[in-house]
């Protein structure tokens, strides 16, 4: 063992913390008190520690390589994890980064020591693809169960409830996404333009004609469908980078249009009081207008506001699993097949007489309707829409979701959904280092899973009686 | 037996800038015949091919497909309706499976066409409507009889990209022919096969064009293959023909052998083969 060359080695790394951390940790401004100006305030203590959990960290992995070390490296890294989560210290920050980083080393030590690599097969992945259609079999109907009963937890809060409407949201969006991504494999970051149409049809339909929810719906899904199409025509040659980059000038183009037309789109304002959905024709208000009949007095209940937010998550649970029930039967028909053609070999499709230009076509208005149904609830449920909430950023949080999940897999677009939208909420206590964690995670995904977290492809179709045929 | 015309070529002419690469040639292939085309490397074989199922437009050069489906003049027609309606089915010089579906999901798709006007588009298939599930049916019934045929039926649920070469070179015949073509274009089906395999190549294409009686046009290098099984054989050079007849005459005719071997005169042919040449009758 050269230990010169480990020390060099370490020293390098450090020396490169160093050189980062001391502009960027280093110095922090600060308002002087009484905001009448800024003053500089130096952190070379935290600079100091960083550029010590470098080295000591650099060191450690390196000597991973031994293994008479593998063991105590993995029994500290691991103590010392468990431990800063115990422990309270004042600084946070450098606590998290310390646990994060020890957690590293000690996955990394234990995947070593106990020769986990057979566990999970990096290129193949088949075990965990048959453990992803066992998941799918199994597992689904007890999500879903666990979601319908999820209201009325105990342990679920209001804000907890709100948290599941947002990852159902997304999970929603993710399955539409899926049919244009891991299905046809046209790479689309422009998705969120869709999402637009769909919230503005509905606040603008009901706004203006005075319609209610389940008129506009349908309404909001179609104008986005259609835009899907409008989008589609001129992209119809174009694959793979070149399709990313126009699908991505479109989404901004909507969201510029939506800001600037402000006769229509109100601007930047935005589009307030639109209407909220009603049950059955009954409102969810304390004291409904003449005529009508509130949910709670129908039912002779107290009025309470969390009637309308257990609606709410109802009501994006049915459309999700509706999303998720035609993306799965589609799948089975020759249209679904076909998109799945069209991603593998596009010459190979017209070659056996498939018309690529309508196949395409659909692909993009059936994943822009679901996109259109999910934006008419956002607009709903938020009774405010405006530009900012379209940015580019959903689409590529959308697209990230179903890339992350395993393209074409539904279950995988859960738990994506669950751990993009669902853990950053729980790591709010990071404060601005919470995307940092997001990032690390989704670069963890791609390095073990490079094919997303779930990759698995179940046939579309099986022979009849094929007792042999089965792998 | 009378031949019936099924592919009329008329002066087809394809040029790349200034490159001519097939310059006005003019052939027939027959109902229920196998017409290799052969030439050495750029030639303009696959050229002629890529213009037959419309991937160029031949600017000059009529392609008159007369078949069981009626006639179709194919220089006009996009190209995946030349599949869709004329019912020209084609393989790929390299092959062009769906590598990440499975094998019997290659031969379904095929049978897309069917399939869409049998699923009302999609409206009733998505309601589960009988027309649907018995289409759906035939189509596995059809995509079974070529998976045994091909002796393919265990590895149905394969990935078609894991199959061996030889089966996939095959399986890519197969899903041409669950099209019901009336014309089957193959591009070297037999490049990258052993002995064995192409043997097996020429049972499954004298098979196709006497049981399912349709016409078969092959661009091949495999002389067994080539000279054991056409009926037809059609010579290209620099994007030229310069013979058409039947497997013996074109063994024999001097241009050809020229166009192989090259122009020197014959005693400066290296002498074993002019040794073989001569053995076989041929000069």
């Amino acid at each position: 063992m050269d230990l010169r060359a480990l020390f060099k080695d370490a020293g390098l790394a450090a020396f490169v913390a160093f050189m980062l951390a001391l502009p960027m940790v280093g110095f922090q401004t600060v308002d002087v008190s009484g905001g009448v100006g800024l003053t500089v305030v130096t952190r070379f203590g935290d600079v100091a520690i960083s550029v010590a959990l470098v080295f000591v960290g650099r060191l450690a992995l390196s000597l991973l390589h031994h293994p008479s070390w593998r063991l105590p490296i993995l029994l500290v890294s691991a103590a010392l994890a468990l431990g800063l989560l115990v422990v309270k210290t004042p600084y946070p920050v450098i606590t998290w980064l310390t646990v994060l980083a020890s957690a590293v080393i000690a996955v990394r030590a234990a995947w070593l020591v106990f020769d986990l690599s057979g566990v999970i097969d990096r290129d193949e992945g088949n075990r965990l693809g048959d453990a992803a259609a066992f998941i799918g079999r199994w597992f689904g109907p007890v999500f879903v169960l666990f979601a319908v009963i999820f209201p009325f937890l105990p342990t679920t809060s209001r804000y907890l409830l709100d948290l599941g409407i947002l990852v159902l949201t997304y999970v929603m969006l993710g399955w539409g996404l899926n049919v244009v991504v891991g299905l046809a494999g046209l790479l689309d970051l422009g998705y969120v333009a869709f999402y637009a149409v769909g919230a503005y049809s509905y606040a603008i339909i009901a706004r203006d004609f005075g319609l209610s929810f389940w008129a506009c719906l349908p309404l909001a899904g179609l104008f986005a469908a259609f835009f899907g199409v409008i989008l589609g025509f001129p992209v119809l040659r174009l694959r793979g980078d070149y399709l990313a980059i126009v699908t991505l000038g479109f989404g901004e183009i909507i969201r510029i249009v939506l800001l600037n037309w402000g006769s229509f789109s109100g601007g930047p304002n935005g589009i307030s009081g639109v209407p909220r959905p009603s049950f059955l024709g009954m409102p969810f208000h304390p004291n409904p207008p003449e005529g009508t009949t509130s949910f709670h007095q129908f039912f002779n209940i107290d009025f309470s506001a969390e009637h309308r937010i257990v609606f709410l998550y109802y009501l994006i649970l049915i459309l999700a699993l509706i999303t998720n029930s035609f993306t799965l039967r589609i799948r089975k028909l020759p249209i679904g097949r076909a998109w799945e053609a069209l991603r593998e070999d596009e010459i190979a499709c017209r070659a056996l007489g498939i018309n690529p230009t309508n196949t395409k076509l659909t692909a993009f208005a059936i994943g822009a309707m679901f996109a259109g149904f999910a934006g008419a609830f956002f607009a709903t449920r938020q009774g405010f829409i405006s530009p900012e909430s379209f940015s580019f950023i959903e689409s590529a949080v959308i697209l990230a979701i179903v890339v992350l999940g395993g393209m074409g897999s539904q279950i995988g677009v859960v738990l994506a959904a669950v751990l993009l939208i669902g853990i950053p909420e729980f790591f709010r206590e990071l404060a601005q280092f919470r995307m940092l964690a997001f990032g690390a995670a989704m670069v963890g995904i791609m390095i073990w899973r490079p094919r997303g977290l779930l990759a698995h492809r179940e046939p579309s179709v099986r022979l009849p009686d094929a007792a042999g045929a089965r792998r | 037996m009378t031949r019936t015309p099924l592919l009329q070529v008329e002066h087809l002419t394809m040029r790349f800038g200034g490159l001519i690469a097939v310059n006005d040639i003019s052939f027939t292939a027959y109902d229920r015949e196998i017409t290799a085309i052969i030439g050495p490397n750029g030639a303009g074989k696959t050229t002629v091919f890529n213009c037959l199922t419309g991937f160029y437009n031949a600017p000059v050069g009529r392609l008159r497909l007369t078949g069981a489906r009626g006639e179709f003049l194919l220089e006009r027609m996009d190209g995946f309706r030349i599949a869709q309606k004329a019912g020209l089915a084609r393989t790929f010089q390299n092959i062009r499976l769906f590598p990440r579906m499975t094998v019997l999901e290659n031969l379904i798709i095929a049978q897309h066409n069917t399939l869409m006007r049998a699923s009302g588009y999609t409206a009733l298939g998505l309601f589960g409507f009988k027309a649907y599930r018995d289409a759906e049916r035939e189509a596995l019934d059809l995509a079974r009889s070529w998976l045994d045929r091909l002796g393919l039926t265990a590895q149905a649920d394969w990935e078609a990209g894991n199959l061996p070469y030889g089966s996939q070179r095959r399986l890519e015949i197969a899903r041409a022919m669950c099209t019901r073509p009336v014309l089957l274009c193959l591009d070297e089906p037999a490049a990258g096969l052993n002995p064995r395999e192409s043997a097996e190549l020429r049972e499954l294409l004298t098979e196709i064009r006497d049981q399912h009686r349709i016409g078969v046009l092959l661009i091949e290098h495999d002389m067994s293959v080539v000279m054991g099984i056409s009926d037809h054989i059609i010579v290209l050079d620099y994007g030229r023909l310069i013979a058409d007849g039947t497997p013996a005459a074109v063994r024999s005719d001097p241009a050809v052998i020229r166009a192989y071997l090259g122009e020197e005169e014959t005693d400066q042919i290296p002498p074993e083969i002019a040794r073989d040449l001569r053995q076989e009758g041929r000069v």
